[in-house]
């Protein structure tokens, strides 16, 4: 009710009666409409590829692991569900001997996800993963693993690190002038 | 002595039949209310349990009846405990003096069709009415928590001022049919129901009964979104389930009321007296789960203004209206 004080009062019952008769129509016309509702384990939506939920460590083209094992994931968690331990393979090439994600805690905010410098670690868009024991949602570097490159196919770290190792000497990377004498480039 | 005996197993059976329909239409009054208003919001409400979810009643008493049943460590234990039965008793009561058919004849004996023909049908169902309140205001008392008191004193002032207007709107009715006995009200919509005559008179009733109930637009008590859940926020399990029995069969009990006073209670071509009677509640009940899915909460002072500014005025100049006539 609003109150109009130039309004007779006739009239605003009247306007009052039919803003509720309008109202009442509005509902009594969905009745006959079609629900908008997806149900879900029936139909499952299409979900967009950045979507936050199941984490992975990919592989960059080549097949290796990305993964560096350079903490900065497990850094900026911010539950501390992301845990592992570094080393070093012959080439030089560092790697985690293991690498283990407590999916009970991961609150799937994405920020490993962005700290990570190899785009190993990356987020899919499945979320279908509830267990009855919450010790089965704790993933090693087994389960986390796939043979693919994720959202990024192409990168492959070790070509632009700089770093030598199986994949490219010193001066051989992308981006990378070839290395100078310093001795016979004095002035 | 043996005719004694006979009339108390009758009762018994009748109480039974009577006490078994009503949880069991509150039960389904729940699925229908969760489904209609799924639609009038576009969605589908509830269809996991069993065929359109008609299994979803049984799921929810099971899950209420199994649940535990908390009792806060401040709560005032005893009347906390009271409260939820308090609300249900009085609704299920109300419906002992409703007639649900004239009368049967089974092995020579007239069996009337009402638990008790009371000759203050109507002054008890205000009665019971009123103590319902204090299921309300003594839960929400008890719970010790802010939230849960503002529920129960919005209840208690609530019902105080709606209770005024719907006892108002029915002396025209006892003026009409010149008895309090529910029973007699009927008889007396023998040629037409009295919803004709005293439109008004229903339409201040059914405001009412709807506040009466508690439901949107009048759910005040509740208000899921400023009280989390008003009076029964600090009930669980099947103590809660009372408290929502008690709703579900308060909503009937208004829409045999209604039939009974507006709709001519179990007056109808065709159909068998107690189907009539079923039929009203059920189109009342529907058309509250339809208010509830298109209007909004009142706000507490709009409530209080609504009841006292308009409708008890409107009442009272109905009275004197419906006197006048009866006296010309």
């Amino acid at each position: 009710m609003n109150t109009d004080k130039n309004e007779s009062p006739m009239t605003q019952i009247l306007a009052d009666l039919k803003a509720l008769a309008i109202g009442f129509a509005t509902t009594f016309k969905h009745l006959f409409q079609k629900p908008f509702t997806e149900e879900y384990p029936e139909y499952k939506r299409p979900l967009p590829a950045r979507s936050r939920a199941r984490i992975i460590l990919t592989r960059d083209p080549d097949g290796g692991e990305r993964c560096v094992a350079c903490y900065l994931c497990s850094a900026v968690c911010p539950v501390s569900c992301i845990s592992m331990q570094s080393a070093e393979q012959a080439d030089g090439r560092r790697y985690a001997p293991w690498f283990r994600i407590n999916f009970g805690r991961c609150i799937y905010c994405g920020l490993c996800e962005e700290a990570c410098p190899t785009a190993a670690i990356q987020l899919t868009p499945d979320f279908e993963m509830c267990k009855q024991d919450i010790l089965a949602l704790v993933y090693e570097k087994e389960d986390l693993l796939v043979d693919h490159g994720g959202k990024d196919k192409q990168y492959n770290f070790y070509q632009y690190a700089g770093v030598v190792t199986d994949v490219g000497e010193k001066g051989t990377h992308i981006k990378e002038e070839k290395p100078v004498n310093i001795r016979s480039n004095l002035p | 002595m043996l005719t004694w005996i006979a009339g108390f197993i009758l009762l018994i059976v009748k109480l039974g039949i009577v006490l078994g329909c009503m949880l069991f239409l509150a039960a389904y009054l729940v699925w229908a209310e969760r489904k209609l208003l799924a639609r009038l919001q576009v969605r589908y409400g509830p269809n996991r349990a069993g065929k359109f979810g008609l299994l979803q009643p049984i799921a929810d008493s099971i899950k209420m009846i199994t649940k535990e049943d908390i009792v806060p460590e401040a709560a005032d234990r005893i009347i906390f405990l009271v409260a939820p039965a308090v609300v249900a008793t009085t609704a299920l009561l109300m419906f002992a003096v409703v007639p649900f058919g004239s009368s049967l004849k089974i092995w020579g004996r007239e069996i009337p069709l009402v638990i008790s023909d009371l000759n203050v049908g109507l002054l008890y169902v205000f009665a019971l009415s009123s103590l319902g309140v204090y299921g309300v205001a003594l839960g929400g008392w008890a719970s010790n928590s802010k939230f849960a008191l503002l529920g129960g004193i919005r209840g208690a002032a609530q019902m105080i001022s709606y209770e005024l207007s719907l006892g108002l709107s029915l002396i025209p009715i006892v003026m009409l049919a010149q008895s309090f006995s529910l029973v007699d009200i009927v008889q007396a919509q023998a040629n037409y129901p009295f919803i004709f005559v005293q439109p008004i008179s229903f339409a201040i009733f059914f405001i009412s009964a709807v506040a009466e109930s508690k439901r949107i637009p009048f759910d005040l008590p509740e208000a899921e979104n400023e009280l989390g859940a008003g009076f029964h926020m600090e009930y669980s399990g099947m103590r809660f389930g009372l408290f929502f029995i008690g709703e579900y069969v308060h909503i009937q009990v208004l829409g045999a009321l209604a039939a009974v006073f507006f709709l001519g209670g179990w007056r109808g071509p065709w159909l068998p007296p107690p189907v009539w009677l079923l039929l009203k509640i059920i189109l009342v009940a529907l058309v509250m789960i339809w208010i509830r899915g298109t209007l909004p909460r009142l706000r507490y002072d709009q409530l209080m203004e609504l009841g006292w500014k308009v409708l008890v005025p409107a009442a009272l100049i109905n009275i004197v209206i419906t006197g006048a006539f009866i006296l010309i």
